[in-house]
């Protein structure tokens, strides 16, 4: 009896451990829905599922790389761009400032594509600077980050986009028996991605390259190829999510995103994909996203300012990092 | 005054799980060496860094000169005069020699500045204390291992160390190089110095130590003058029970050849150059050679992960073009890498990930989705028929011995169902029982016809198991003796024809 107990202690203190951010984080919303009168409401909860959705979509992109022990810094930008060339080619025809005043009415579902695999290939790009260049992953998308965004300030004349098609908008707002588009399609997303990593070679070769990139190579892992799928299938997420962004807010402009990939990390970390690689779970991502948006709307509930409430954000990226490699030190 | 330099008394060390030190005892006399012995995991290097501050003990005590000490970190022991020469070292390749002797303890001008000339001028007297002529502002990265080991020692020695715990020093040196080592040893002994020294090679600790300590699953065996032991004594004594053989018996009945290299020559001058050999079907071709006589860079080669010049490689009648490990694996070739933790195991996935990773294109239904069930029946049974000590298929791998690591590697070639096996260094650094268990694994292998390569620097085991070894030195073959005939002389001749 006696040494279940203590053997109960000891894993509840593991437990604790291991998901401290996470009880932090959520103590901290249950403190705020006690608090104050408007957290637990329906509308609150919509506004919090819809945010974490599209962030999920964001952070999915961004979880392969980190598990394969690389960054993708580029994932904000791009986001941008897919929101800039969908919103660009999907303007209403009477809107007055057209980025493209003669555009004919183009196909929805053709414009998306484009729009996906455009993005898609900027994701080739990076994987193809760090496989065959082998320039590290940090630096090759740091570039390309800012080479996006001005890409992005070209093609847009730094002009914001609005007067959005209907159709378009349609995406973020529609619902089919109360439940939003934009949660089905982030929902598809996560299957599709659940299953990318636990029942294709792709997934097990992914964690293998994170575990140990040499020994992948002598156990015949071509590691080049599976690091180019797993950056371009991530750049056409961030697409997908500009996409819905865009429709969301009925504009875009070129600032769309920007520091998306940092809560994107941040969200991983703190589900548990860890950034010695090799490790991580898309049902963990999906606790880092709902964590981290819960944390912001709890700010703001507070009444935190917004230039405080990016100092909380940064320390909670910072200390979920440092509790992640905490648990991968050699235990002394 | 103490009879002992140093002494370790009940010493006891638990991590979640285990017990690593179990009332440990060392006693070490002032100028002598004293070797700790045991099997992987019978916890000699958990004490060594229980007394070098590494690890913290949970009970016991540690005397020097008889006076109760307390350790608390690297820095504090070498205050305390203990030093250590680390088994993977650990030194800054981009700096020199005499940075990296007196890295964090430079000697200062005016409290302000480092005085590098007479940081250069100390490093030189000490290196020729250790027989090294060498210019002190040398970076680390041009020295060969030994050298930097050599310069690690007179880093002790600089401390003013009257212990240093030596891990496993000889693991990849020459033998040139080892005798070298034992002469430095030797003069740090008739200086009073007491040496530590950690080995599995039982020739090396008999010819080298005064006493020796043996330890078994964490606990003490006992300490005998090294005079009263011998190989079997010792083997005895670190088991636990008596091993009849070190080598299982063979059946395996050497065929038609398999493989056959013609000329092949690296892409790098300085590696191996106009290699000629034949491998037959169900044969143990053992490798032979000192370390850096190119024999992993010509068989990772092979492999398909370093380029080749000229040369060709015919397979089963047919001569073939391998560019990367997977054609190799294509073919039907397997390679078990030298470093395990470099190239072989995924650390932090579980052993069933481990396993499967060279086969999945086995276990795909419909084109893409994998078949996890099949899998795990796969890792199960592997499990099983190698007897892998773990507690389930899900477990990481680098919590298992090396040992263990090692076999569920060879089950990952197993699943892929190879003709040619490159085993490379096959029982680097596991225990005698593994060891024999490897072995076993191996001659089966060859009964069943499949060929082996077995490249080998511990000699005993080359000649063990072999039907035919081929001898390499500096990038060529030097020479190839068969069974009947091998002895460690005239391998050895042949491994130094050219140098």
């Amino acid at each position: 009896m006696e040494t279940t107990a203590r053997l109960n202690k000891k894993a509840i203190a593991g437990f604790m451990q291991n998901n401290a951010i996470i009880i932090i984080m959520m103590l901290i919303a249950v403190y705020v829905g006690i608090s104050e009168n408007n957290f637990f409401t329906m509308g609150n909860f919509k506004n919090l599922a819809v945010n974490t959705a599209v962030r999920f979509i964001i952070a999915l992109g961004v979880s392969g790389a980190l598990i394969t022990k690389g960054t993708d810094l580029s994932a904000g930008r791009l986001v941008g761009l897919g929101s800039c060339i969908a919103a660009s080619l999907l303007q209403r025809p009477d809107f007055s400032s057209k980025l493209f005043p003669g555009l004919p009415e183009l196909p929805l579902f053709f414009v998306l594509i484009v729009t996906i695999i455009i993005c898609g290939l900027f994701g080739f790009a990076n994987a193809a600077v760090i496989s065959f260049l082998k320039v590290p992953p940090f630096i090759a998308t740091l570039g390309m980050q800012t080479l996006v965004y001005g890409i992005c300030l070209v093609y847009t004349g730094a002009q914001p986009i609005g007067g959005l098609r209907k159709d378009y908008t349609g995406i973020a707002t529609g619902s089919i028996f109360g439940i939003p588009y934009l949660l089905i399609i982030s929902v598809l997303c996560g299957l599709f991605m659940w299953f990318l990593y636990n029942m294709t070679k792709h997934g097990k070769y992914m964690y293998a390259i994170g575990g140990n990139e040499n020994a992948a190579e002598v156990a015949g892992v071509n590691t080049g190829k599976t690091k180019i799928k797993i950056y371009t299938l991530a750049a056409m997420l961030y697409a997908v999510g500009g996409i819905l962004l865009a429709a969301k807010a009925g504009g875009t402009s070129v600032n769309m995103g920007s520091g998306y990939e940092l809560e994107a990390i941040a969200a991983c970390t703190i589900g548990g994909v860890s950034t010695n690689g090799g490790v991580g779970k898309v049902s963990g991502i999906l606790i880092g996203v709902l964590v981290f948006e819960l944390l912001k709307i709890s700010l703001q509930f507070l009444g935190v300012e917004t230039s405080y409430t990016y100092i909380v954000q940064g320390l909670v990226i910072i200390i979920a990092v440092a509790l992640d490699l905490r648990k991968y030190l050699a235990k002394k | 005054m103490s009879d002992f330099l140093l002494e370790m008394n009940g010493i006891s060390k638990s991590f979640p799980g285990v017990k690593a030190l179990d009332n440990a005892n060392l006693k070490v006399r002032p100028g002598t060496v004293h070797a700790l012995m045991g099997e992987n995991g019978a916890g000699k290097s958990t004490l060594m860094k229980c007394l070098f501050g590494i690890y913290t003990k949970d009970e016991g005590e540690i005397l020097i000169d008889g006076k109760p000490t307390h350790i608390l970190n690297p820095f504090d022991a070498l205050n305390k005069g203990i030093a250590m020469v680390h088994q993977e070292l650990q030194p800054i390749l981009e700096r020199s020699i005499a940075e990296n002797i007196y890295c964090g303890r430079f000697p200062m001008k005016y409290n302000l500045f480092i005085d590098h000339k007479k940081m250069n001028e100390d490093t030189e007297k000490l290196l020729k204390e250790v027989k090294m002529n060498f210019d002190p502002k040398v970076k680390l990265s041009t020295l060969s291992v030994s050298q930097m080991q050599s310069v690690e020692i007179a880093k002790a020695v600089s401390a003013n160390a009257r212990i240093i715990i030596m891990d496993e020093p000889t693991s990849s040196l020459t033998q040139n190089e080892v005798d070298n080592l034992f002469d430095i040893i030797n003069t740090l002994r008739k200086k009073g110095i007491s040496i530590i020294y950690i080995s599995h090679k039982m020739d090396e600790i008999l010819s080298i130590s005064d006493e020796v300590t043996i330890m078994r699953d964490g606990q003490y065996i006992g300490t005998w003058d090294a005079k009263e032991l011998s190989i079997d004594k010792i083997v005895t004594r670190m088991v636990g029970r008596e091993l009849k053989n070190l080598y299982p018996p063979k059946s395996n009945v050497p065929g038609e050849v398999i493989l056959e290299v013609n000329e092949l020559t690296s892409v790098s001058d300085k590696s191996f150059k106009n290699v000629n050999f034949k491998l037959k079907k169900g044969e143990i071709l053992g490798i032979g050679g000192l370390v850096g006589a190119q024999r992993s860079e010509l068989f990772e080669a092979i492999f398909g992960i370093r380029g080749v010049k000229k040369g060709t490689i015919t397979y089963k009648g047919r001569q073939i073009r391998i560019r990367r490990p997977q054609d190799a694996i294509k073919q039907g070739i397997a390679l078990l890498t030298e470093d395990r933790r470099a190239t072989g195991i995924f650390g932090v996935l579980s052993i069933s990930e481990n396993v499967a990773i060279a086969s999945l294109n086995k276990y795909v239904n419909h084109g893409f989705v994998l078949n996890n069930r099949k899998i795990d029946t796969l890792v199960k049974e592997n499990i099983k028929k190698l007897s892998i000590k773990t507690p389930n298929s899900k477990t990481k791998i680098q919590t298992l011995s090396g040992g263990n690591q090692q076999k569920v590697i060879i089950s990952r070639w197993l699943a892929n169902d190879p003709d040619i096996f490159i085993l490379d260094e096959p029982t680097r650094g596991i225990d005698v029982g593994a060891k024999y268990e490897i072995y076993s694994i191996i001659a089966e292998l060859a009964k069943q016809g499949k060929s082996i390569v077995m490249i080998s620097s511990e000699l005993p085991e080359l000649i063990g198991m072999s039907d035919r070894i081929l001898v390499m030195c500096d990038g060529r073959i030097s020479g190839e003796v068969a069974k009947e005939e091998a002895t460690q002389e005239n391998i050895m001749s042949l491994a130094t024809k050219f140098v």
